[in-house]
């Protein structure tokens, strides 16, 4: 046999091919293996006790403060990401959301009471909030520490086992979550699995209890297809182009202000800053010289000097943003460097709708102002539109705003500011149509990633009392079921508190 | 332009012009289908005794009560259901409006199944039509005399153009499925119901689809059998068996199973007399494929009560099998017909372990006088939902989520969970363009005395906590007047 030193060119091309295949094999079965190992260490049961799930919590929450330093550097070689976005963008958010999930879990997972009507009048009635199994958990690039772990953090308080998958291309951070992760959390029924498109269709293919995709409409439509198989339900928080209405009678100084912060903060790249704007040719100049003017205080006069500002994150997705300014002559910015995937924040105005910055999710620094007549105006440009996933309306007349909130849709709506939705936790977090189905944040992740079981619990007596519905039929017994039914309307909270007070105190005063 | 296209165009039309917005107009839809309901009742009735052979007390009882008093919740709570939804704020919006809007999700489509054609389509058009939505009805065609009259009624009383009805086979519905919706409401096999979530994926249509599965009834030795059995009998034979949420088979220890047949056969007597057959009360199998099914899945089975049929009538005796194990035919599907197979089990542990084998069924039914057993069952096992120690019932009680989870299914409905599954809970933050030197701390060029300012205003603030803070640190000052 030839030693691999006398093989041929051809011979030693085939060998890597097969090695390369071998290696492809081993690679996605390790897939398959950690999802098993995720599935039978869930089945074990370990889950179910709060006291797990808090630990497991408190591991992440030491993770984060632990490894911070790491997380931002990571960041910066992802996204060049500065060193204070870095906590301002993401770790507040997943500490917020785990001293939460800590503070609230015994409420959130205990048995929740309900209402109940005549027939079940002595049971006990209520909604168990259950585990659902193993979930996946696919993260995005752009946030990569927060979409990644945010679901997570809903995931380990639902008492769930979870594969986490976060995105290849912001690469540092991806490679350091599967360092750390294991380190920190049970790492059986939270595995880390990184990789790039196959890794992830074969983790698709698949049996999970939920997949919770974070990315675009474009594999979110893939995912669902996938998860359809199993009948995995989703919860898919996609994107689109979020539209930013700025009311010529405002504060426009201030809009702008608000405005150029969510459009540039990370490089444009963020799934709710606001896409383009709409606003009325009068102010069309008033509101480009008030970005122009936000942005030196921001950034400076050369912004590629300024530690703050991002870069976007590949080659790739740099041309692309670069291919859409293509033909326009932009009036704030448009310089930009490739070597450094650099591009400078950028206004175009006078933007005709058919143009192709108007025709996809634009994920980058530039900010088209498109004109409008008026109000009404705008709301027939965004209902002719996907339904984005956030909507922003910069007005101080009420009305008018309440009116253009009821005659659009969109996942979520932040008047006379931007982004700001995203930190309530109390708010759910998510698109609707195109920009994605289900919600998430706070209580919201623990109730997505929970079953939500109808539990009754009758007793043996009492059997005469259902005599009404056993055949044979007749239309007295019917009448009977039918009173017993037909009582959900009967509020047993708070009438029945209401008439047992009044009637402690009658019976007080009789007594006295 | 196929007549699915145009009605699912006239549909979005319709629903674009705004007018299922106003409350006033919900409400006037949901009380014509109340009076539909009410003054149609006799064609119902004879519809599905001709699909099922069902009674029209049985109708009335298991179909159009249910819908009356759904209708009924709401048009009462309406108004609260679909009010702007206050929610907990930050510090950083504490002087701002946060809250919850529901709003329609535009045009939906129901698929309706034949085993209840009424109470299964029309229970989610209540919810869609009071949240405001349009929406497509598409009946079953197996029940067809059902399907019929509602081609033909409804749309005498409900508007034609935003609640259409489109009857058909399989092709109409593919056909259907094939145009875009706003969600999709499923109810019927899990076969099916993965076809129809691939079906809704290229669109991003979130869908509900109530599935089956094979709900296992678990009685325990030391509870009273003789009620027990009543009410497993009463819940299994209802409608011929062919209810989703019907108990499929029992689990007990063998030490009972023979009371347990006993039992069973007195209830059938009392139910429905020696001779079912001629019994009014008591239903036929919807058609000849099913009928053939289930005289199949009764091969090889020991046959302990009942067992005889007509095929030309679609009549199958309420039938109890025993001895049956895991591998006999009658346990290889969701039965869906009135064999009821006993398999037995050393204790509730191996019951625990045979259900937790299969796929999570819609619903577990347990038998005990034992809270903690049952707490044991609920802590163990996954289903959609959990019924001790009776049938069916869980399905009328509106404030609870009815539906599956697994292979039985996802999302719920009835009562305020219809309204909500089909409204989409947009996220509202109204601030004001005052204060702007908050914001700073957010703003370029970033310090870390900013950043410290950002993690303060961030914090969660627990309102109730706040006011009872407050309330406290004012309570001396109101002591001291005095």
């Amino acid at each position: 046999m030839k030693s691999i030193f006398q093989l041929d060119k051809p011979a030693v091309s085939r060998l890597c091919l097969q090695f390369q295949r071998l290696f492809v094999v081993l690679k996605l079965s390790m897939e398959r293996q950690a999802v098993q190992r995720a599935k039978e260490a869930f089945l074990s049961g370990r889950t179910r006790p709060l006291e797990f799930r808090l630990q497991q919590l408190h591991a992440l929450q030491r993770m984060i403060t632990e490894k911070e330093a790491e997380i931002s550097t990571a960041l910066k070689q992802d996204i060049n990401r500065s060193q204070y976005d870095t906590p301002l963008l993401e770790l507040i958010g997943i500490e917020n959301e785990i001293k939460l999930a800590l503070e609230k879990l015994a409420v959130w997972a205990a048995p929740r009471p309900v209402e109940r009507n005549l027939l079940t009048i002595s049971d006990e009635v209520y909604i168990q909030p259950e585990p659902l199994g193993l979930v996946l958990i696919i993260g995005a690039w752009n946030y990569p520490w927060a979409v990644t772990l945010q679901p997570l953090v809903g995931a380990i308080a639902a008492g769930n086992a979870a594969v986490v998958k976060p995105s290849e291309l912001s690469e540092h951070s991806s490679l350091l979550l599967r360092a750390l992760l294991p380190r920190y959390l049970d790492k059986d029924l939270y595995p880390v699995v990184t990789g790039g498109v196959s890794e992830t269709q074969e983790l698709l293919r698949l049996r999970f209890d939920h997949v919770f995709y974070t990315g675009s409409s474009t594999v979110g439509k893939l995912v669902m297809a996938a998860a359809a198989r199993h009948l995995t339900p989703v919860t898919l928080e996609l994107g689109g182009k979020s539209p930013c209405y700025i009311d010529k009678d405002c504060d426009i100084r201030i809009a702008c202000r608000r405005i150029t912060w969510g459009k540039f903060v990370n490089c444009g790249q963020t799934c709710i800053a606001p896409d383009f704007i709409l606003c009325e040719p009068c102010i069309q100049g008033r509101v480009v010289e008030c970005i122009r003017q936000t942005l030196l205080e921001f950034y400076g006069a050369d912004p590629k000097c300024s530690p703050d500002y991002g870069r976007i994150i590949n080659q790739h997705h740099f041309s692309r943003v670069m291919g859409l300014m293509e033909g326009y002559t932009p009036v704030v910015g448009g310089q930009s460097d490739a070597s450094q995937r650099y591009i400078a924040p950028t206004v175009l105005k006078d933007v005709p709708p058919h143009s192709r910055l108007m025709q996809e999710e634009i994920f980058g620094p530039l900010l088209p102002i498109v004109t409008v007549s008026d109000m009404d105006d705008a709301i027939r440009f965004v209902n002719e539109r996907e339904k984005p996933l956030a909507l922003y309306i910069f007005c101080s007349d009420k009305k008018a705003t309440k009116r253009m909130i009821e005659e659009t849709s969109s996942g979520g709506v932040t008047v006379n500011d931007v982004m700001m939705h995203y930190t309530l936790s109390s708010l759910p977090f998510g698109g609707v149509g195109e920009s994605g189905m289900g919600h998430y944040h706070g209580k919201h992740t623990f109730d997505q990633l929970s079953h939500q079981r109808a539990c009754l619990v009758r007793s043996l007596r009492m059997e005469n009392v259902n005599l009404a519905r056993y055949p044979p039929q007749d239309r007295r017994r019917a009448r009977r079921v039918q009173m017993a039914l037909r009582s959900p309307m009967i509020d047993m909270s708070k009438r029945t508190f209401i008439w047992a007070v009044t009637a402690t105190i009658i019976g007080l005063g009789l007594y006295l | 332009m196929s007549r699915e296209l145009l009605v699912v165009q006239r549909a979005r039309k319709s629903f674009q012009t705004g007018k299922t917005k106003p409350l006033e107009y919900r409400i006037h839809q949901l009380k014509n289908l109340l009076r539909f309901l009410s003054e149609r009742r006799s064609d119902i009735a004879d519809a599905v005794k001709r699909d099922l052979g069902k009674s029209a007390h049985g109708t009335e009882l298991f179909e159009t009560l249910g819908l009356e008093g759904e209708i009924n919740l709401a048009i009462e709570k309406l108004a609260e259901w679909a009010a702007p939804r206050p929610v907990e704020k930050s510090l950083l919006t504490i002087f701002d409006e946060v809250y919850i809007q529901p709003e329609p999700l535009g045009v939906m489509l129901i698929i309706g199944t034949w085993n209840y054609p009424w109470a299964i389509t029309l229970q989610p058009l209540v919810g869609a039509i009071a949240a405001g939505n349009a929406a497509v009805i598409k009946p079953s065609e197996v029940s067809s005399h059902s399907a019929k009259v509602m081609e033909e009624l409804l749309p005498q009383y409900l508007d034609k153009d935003l609640y259409p009805v489109v009857t058909g086979g399989v092709p109409e519905t593919q056909e259907l499925l094939k145009q875009r919706f706003d969600h999709i409401f499923y109810t019927g096999s899990s076969t099916v119901g993965k076809l129809v979530m691939a079906a809704a994926a290229p669109h991003l249509t979130p869908v509900t689809l109530e599935l089956g599965g094979k709900s296992p009834c678990y009685i325990d030795k030391n509870c009273d059998i003789r009620v027990a059995c009543r009410r497993i009998t009463w819940g299994k034979f209802v409608n011929c068996g062919q209810t989703c949420i019907a108990p499929d088979f029992i689990l007990c220890e063998p030490s009972i199973q023979s009371q347990v047949v006993e039992e069973i056969k007195k209830c059938i007597k009392e139910f429905y007399t020696d001779n079912p057959e001629t019994f009014e009360d008591y239903g036929r199998i919807i058609n000849q494929r099913h009928f053939k099914r289930l005289m199949a899945l009764m091969e090889g089975s020991t046959v302990a009560v009942g067992g005889n049929s007509d095929e030309s009538q679609c009549y199958i005796a309420p039938t109890v099998l025993k001895d049956v194990t895991e591998e006999s035919e009658v346990m290889k599907e969701e039965i869906f017909g009135p064999l009821l197979p006993i398999i037995t089990v050393s204790g509730v542990d191996e019951a625990i372990q045979f259900i937790n084998e299969r796929e999570k069924p819609l619903v577990i039914y347990i038998f005990s006088h034992d809270n903690k057993l049952i707490k044991k069952v609920i802590a163990e096992t996954s289903s959609g939902a959990l019924l001790a120690n009776d049938c069916l019932v869980h399905y009328t009680v509106s404030a609870l989520p009815f539906g599956g989870v697994g292979n039985s299914g996802m999302g719920c409905y009835h009562g305020r969970h219809s309204f909500d599954q089909l409204s989409h809970l947009r996220s509202c933050l109204i601030k004001q363009l005052k204060m702007e030197g908050v914001n700073s701390m957010r703003y370029p060029p970033h310090t870390a005395k900013k950043l410290g300012w950002a993690r303060f205003l961030l914090k969660q603030v627990n309102m109730c906590r706040l006011r009872r803070m407050a309330l406290e640190a004012l309570l001396p000052f109101y002591v001291k007047h005095d």
